[in-house]
């Protein structure tokens, strides 16, 4: 892991268990900072329940003992309570797996993180609205009808606006959930790109149950089996010098 | 099934042709237009404007104030604000509160106007009595419908850094818009057509109310006492009060179509 220039998310001993399900198992990975992360494993491995643990979203389902560590710009955010907690999940955008527009106007829905947020005026709004979309390759689907509901975009375009909302707010991070499962490929296609445009400036963790998606996007890898991490590293070492035999299963296709 | 439905749209379509039928010849300008002084209960004369503004002025209040407080609890009830055990059990207590009949409402409140010496009943214990009447009910109503609203939605609101208060304000609430105002409506509907609990709290007048500790005639009370009457003309007169009624709960279903539909726009299915 010697490449690794920051760590932007670290866990230690993270622990997840929902009812009675131990769903995460001492979880020890470190996130790298500014680079694409996919988090791989067959499904029902607790992909999206590491994901959604970054930004304490498991905070909202019933039943759910969370223990370890989560360490963000050093500090522990299991410990945040109350106003903090928002805070944390500001810095971290989400792409879920099926676009969830908020029930709004497009332009609303980007305006929406601004608004609640931080007191700017309405040029200055106009500005990020118009910036974010450009961003996320919707401006100019969307430039005359930015009062339109946003449900009446296509699954694709919803999926962009997600995008575009989430970093009009200037998140850290931006964590995905298997955003382009739910697509058509040109759409999936169109996310892919635009994930690896935004890694520059962002730290970006993807889940992905596509094993060539992580192929073709990432540059680290956290291979998850039945709640445990058994093999991360960089994509190139991953991928082309497996060490553990699950690991080698996944990628032989034998395990999906 | 087909039985089902016939009896359900026949026993509709019965309803509003014997209340029109009935109704529609004691109808006139005069009976809609003036106060029941002079005779109205007696003879031909008089009309019944003063129940149907007193009516107004019960049903109106009473609904906003209950849905103040419905909305209100109806937001705090869900998940992200108190343990679901506590919310059922508030819960199980709003659909008791429901099914108490509203004679029952109406005798508390008398309870009350007798222990603090009131003397004739006043629009404002009317008022109280319909709100606590339409609490559970339009309580209820937005409650289901706040609990529908999809939890990748509320994932969404939470993820850009909304507080419990701004996802439940901004964002649940124009998502279960439709329920809301679906509850309030049926609340109304409820708090104008009701009979029992106010027949005990707001007596009867044949003047239009001029403050709120007077006493007012209703639609619903004076359909009760005109066809008590003996004289089968003011009898008749019931009818025209039922039609009216009738025609504002049919005039308040239209109205929430069109702003149900309005309001689900920008939601997302």
């Amino acid at each position: 892991m010697s490449e690794i220039s920051g760590i932007q998310i670290e866990t230690k001993d993270l622990n997840v268990i929902y009812h009675n399900n131990h769903v995460l198992k001492n979880i020890n990975i470190k996130i790298p900072t500014k680079q694409l992360t996919a988090i791989i494993g067959p499904s029902g491995c607790g992909k999206t329940t590491l994901l959604k643990s970054f930004n304490r979203l498991l905070d909202i389902i019933d039943n759910v003992k969370i223990s370890g560590e989560i360490i963000v710009d050093s500090e522990n955010i299991l410990d945040h309570r109350g106003s903090e907690v928002p805070d944390i999940r500001k810095k971290m955008g989400l792409l879920s797996q099926k676009p969830y527009p908020l029930p709004m106007s497009i332009y609303d829905n980007v305006a929406y993180g601004l608004k609640i947020h931080s007191k700017k005026n309405k040029e200055e709004i106009n500005q990020v609205v118009q910036d974010c979309l450009k961003e996320a390759g919707l401006w100019d689907e969307v430039k005359n009808r930015l009062h339109d509901p946003a449900t009446r975009l296509s699954a694709g375009q919803q999926q962009r606006l997600c995008l575009a909302r989430a970093i009009a707010i200037k998140p850290e991070v931006l964590l995905c959930d298997e955003p382009t499962s739910a697509l058509d490929p040109i759409s999936a296609q169109q996310i892919e790109k635009l994930l690896l445009k935004l890694k520059k400036e962002y730290t970006v963790v993807l889940v992905t149950h596509t094993l060539r998606q992580a192929k073709r996007v990432a540059d680290y890898i956290i291979f998850l089996y039945f709640g445990k991490v058994v093999e991360q590293g960089s994509a190139d070492e991953v991928f082309n010098n497996p060490k553990t035999p699950e690991m080698k299963a996944y990628l032989g296709g034998e395990i999906s | 099934m087909i039985t089902s439905v016939l009896i359900v749209i026949g026993s509709l379509i019965l309803i509003v042709a014997i209340i029109s039928i009935n109704g529609a010849p004691s109808l006139s300008i005069e009976i809609l237009s003036q106060t029941s002084e002079g005779g109205f209960y007696l003879g031909p004369g008089g009309g019944f404007l003063n129940a149907i503004i007193g009516s107004l002025l019960l049903a109106l209040p009473a609904s906003g104030l209950a849905f103040l407080i419905s909305i209100a609890l109806a937001l705090y009830l869900q998940k992200d604000f108190l343990k679901p055990r506590t919310s059922n059990f508030i819960r199980l207590c709003l659909d008791i509160l429901w099914g108490v009949p509203s004679i029952v409402y109406g005798v508390f409140c008398l309870a009350i106007m007798i222990a603090i010496g009131m003397t004739g009943g006043s629009l404002i214990f009317g008022i109280i009595a319909l709100t606590l009447l339409e609490i559970p009910i339009i309580t209820r109503s937005i409650d289901e419908s706040i609990k529908m609203v999809p939890l990748g939605l509320k994932e969404s609101a939470y993820s850009l850094g909304s507080t419990k208060f701004e996802m439940s304000i901004k964002v649940v609430r124009k998502q279960a818009m439709p329920g809301i105002i679906a509850g309030f409506l049926l609340g109304f509907g409820r708090g104008i057509g009701d009979a029992a609990s106010i027949l005990l709290t707001v007596g009867d007048s044949n003047y239009f109310p001029s403050s709120i500790f007077d006493q007012t005639a209703t639609l619903p009370t004076m359909i009760l006492n005109l066809v008590s009457m003996p004289d089968d003309a003011v009898q008749n007169k019931a009818y025209a009060v039922a039609f009216i009624l009738l025609i504002i709960v049919l005039l308040i279903s239209i109205l929430s179509r069109s702003l149900i539909k309005k309001s689900t726009k920008y939601i997302i299915k």
